[in-house]
């Protein structure tokens, strides 16, 4: 089979294409709809395979091992690629391009390899090691047209070096959310109040518009009378989370935009959940967790988000939080068990990045309490998918 | 289906290379074509270019949240069967009066090959795509209330647009052709603009593009100004005859190009941090 290895590196890379979707290929360069060119060929099985943008660095990845000979990209590669980026092409004298010109491809590729294991460091403007800005015949922006292109632009844009250029490396949705990024996960969310919304026939508005009408037939179509989505967000906002500062004020902002939801109130609290909540990001305005409790119905989804990383103090022991402005007689972990008593439709969504999860006992510990989602696109889906599963549940006494 | 296409964009769409490839090979397999990108990329525009451009009619059907699979197809209009029969001066026997097609069933009957847009296919409920699969791929469907089948004359041309909002099903995904429209680079975005402009002074078009780039750069926008806001844009810098000096470093007439509060604060404060 032609081109087989595209097909199976494609479903190793983790991309379902599935033989249909192969088989439409095929058919598409037999009935010679594909110029003999390899960027025609990029570009129409990109078409015919791959359905989401989101896949297409992946696809590019794989394009590049499969038809310039390397293997499948690694981290390490990756970082390398990134700075290499956007550099300043020096010039390259006459005598320099012709004996650069001299080098064989092979040749080239396993001085380049020799010279990756010496380089220790980032270098720029030399001669000899990889680096930007360079004559050597390794880097990006030079002018050596025998040279071993990483990443950008080149002369003239082959297949592989259109993939190489990895444009689409921000619409992968694996990644812990960026600004881009952030709207759509957050169109997500709308997902929530979908349950309800379709115009139905009200028998009884019906039968009394008719009969005053004296009999002449009136229909009368209503929105269902329940719309009662409630949504509640908690945002941890301790020192540990300024890095992911922006990202959670972005959440909350975008969040507040949404107005579909019959109810949505955004609250704050410092690494943990004690006796009170902030009502503003900023401000030191404070309410009584307990009124959360009592306030809201138990079945407002509510949505925690927060790294969950703390000294284990903090979240076990009566007087464990750092701030002094907390007397809390309740340990943090009860506070947080008492919240998912309650509302029965409640997540967590930690910002950091789901492998280093497990070296944190909080972390380990919290997401024994609310099951715990990433907080990037995918997360986003998972948590809103695990949400709309459950289903309603009756107030049981308490 | 193995007639060559030949579609090559319009005088009034320029669509690059890859994007005439991909709607060509679409319409030659005869399979529906998806088409995402950025809020303003043109996307709709591109249903009406293909028609025009293969001399064909083009019928639309916007989707809502609320739409069904079967809307496409045909509605029986039962609610006004059952006034016009209150009085008894109306012939209700004939269901085939209250039969009305949608668009697909109206594109299926039409005598020569149309194009279809379905536009923003992802609003609807989640299942919607999977309900059409079966009618698409059977190019005919049954009405049950007359038992009538109407059977496509020829496979119409689909052109479907989606916003990301929701994700679609994968049974779908599979049987059609994607394509997702990137936002024009500066020299695609340059031929874009001069379509829609005669007589358009360069040094204006250019600073004016320059700016444009510029603010699309500025970190954390909600919403970055798009195709279709350049071109408003630019149309009130011409009929208020901003000279191009001014496009430097400001923006007159930001309110065309950034719609939200938000980012009209952070490109302020961007301008002001490049003056200094």
């Amino acid at each position: 089979m032609i081109f087989a290895d595209l097909f199976y590196n494609l479903r190793t890379a983790g991309l379902k294409v599935g033989t249909g979707e192969w088989l439409s290929l095929m058919q598409a360069m037999n009935e010679g709809l594909i110029k003999p060119s390899l960027s025609d060929f990029y570009q129409i099985a990109r078409a015919l395979l791959i359905k989401n943008e989101n896949q297409f660095d992946i696809y590019d990845q794989v394009f590049v091992a499969t038809f310039a000979d390397g293997a499948l990209p690694e981290a390490e590669i990756e970082k390398f690629l990134q700075w290499l980026a956007d550099k300043k092409m020096p010039q390259l004298d006459e005598a320099m391009i012709t004996a650069l010109q001299a080098l064989p491809l092979d040749e080239l590729r396993r001085r380049f390899e020799e010279r990756l294991t010496k380089q220790k460091e980032r270098h720029d403007g030399g001669s000899y090691f990889i680096g930007t800005g360079g004559t050597s015949p390794f880097g990006h922006g030079g002018k050596n047209p025998a040279g071993v292109l990483m990443g950008g632009e080149g002369g003239s844009r082959s297949a592989v070096q259109v993939a190489m250029e990895r444009r689409f490396r921000d619409y992968r949705d694996d990644r812990v959310l960026d600004v881009r990024a952030m709207q759509v996960a957050l169109k997500k969310l709308r997902r929530l109040s979908h349950q309800e919304g379709i115009l139905e026939l009200d028998v009884d508005a019906s039968i009394d518009k008719t009969s005053r009408n004296a009999g002449e037939l009136e229909l009368q179509f209503s929105p269902p009378r329940k719309n009662d989505v409630r949504v509640l967000l908690l945002l941890d906002t301790g020192g540990s989370m300024d890095p992911y500062s922006e990202l959670v004020e972005q959440l909350f902002s975008a969040a507040t935009h949404i107005h579909h939801f019959k109810h949505f109130e955004a609250l704050s609290f410092h690494n943990c959940v004690y006796e009170k909540l902030y009502t503003k990001i900023a401000e030191e305005k404070t309410i009584p967790t307990a009124d959360i409790l009592i306030r809201h119905p138990h079945d407002t989804y509510m949505i925690l988000v927060g790294d969950a990383f703390m000294a284990p103090s903090e979240l076990t022991d009566r007087y464990g939080a750092i701030q002094y402005s907390h007397h809390n007689t309740t340990p943090g972990l009860e506070w947080l068990r008492k919240i998912k008593n309650r509302f029965y439709r409640s997540i967590w969504l930690n910002p950091m990045p789901l492998r280093s999860w497990s070296q944190s006992w909080t972390i380990k510990t919290i997401s024994s309490v609310f099951p715990m989602f990433e907080l990037s696109v995918r997360g986003i889906e998972e948590a809103v998918d695990h949400l709309r599963k459950m289903p309603r549940r009756q107030e049981s006494g308490t | 289906m193995s007639h060559q296409s030949n579609w090559r964009g319009t005088s009034d769409y320029i669509a690059d290379e890859t994007l005439m490839r991909i709607v060509n090979v679409a319409i030659q397999l005869g399979r529906p074509l998806l088409v995402k990108g950025e809020p303003g990329t043109g996307k709709t525009l591109l249903a009406r270019s293909i028609a025009d451009g293969l001399h064909m009619d083009l019928l639309c059907w916007h989707i809502k949240s609320t739409t069904k699979a079967k809307d496409g197809l045909y509605v029986y209009d039962t609610v006004q069967r059952l006034y016009d029969s209150r009085f008894h001066d109306k012939d209700v026997s004939d269901i085939r009066q209250y039969i009305k097609l949608g668009p697909l069933g109206k594109a299926f009957t039409a005598e020569q090959q149309v194009v279809l847009l379905i536009d923003e296919i992802d609003k609807a409920d989640i299942e919607f795509p999977n309900d059409l699969l079966h009618e698409l791929d059977a190019m005919s469907f049954e009405i049950s209330e007359t038992g009538d089948v109407v059977t496509a004359k020829q496979r119409p041309i689909l052109i479907l647009t989606s916003n990301s909002e929701k994700e679609l099903p994968d049974a779908f995904l599979r049987r059609v052709v994607f394509h997702y429209i990137e936002f024009p680079a500066r020299e695609l975005m340059d031929r874009i603009v001069r379509t829609h402009f005669k007589d358009l002074p360069e040094t204006l078009l250019q600073r004016a593009l320059d700016a444009f780039y510029r603010l699309r750069q500025i970190d954390g926008l909600r919403k970055r100004p798009s195709s279709s806001e350049l071109i408003d844009w630019i149309s009130a810098l011409l009929v208020h005859g901003v000279d191009s000096e001014n496009l430097k470093n400001e923006y007159p007439f930001l309110g065309t190009l950034l719609k939200r509060e938000q980012d009209v604060v952070l490109a302020a404060r961007a301008v002001m941090a490049i003056r200094r």
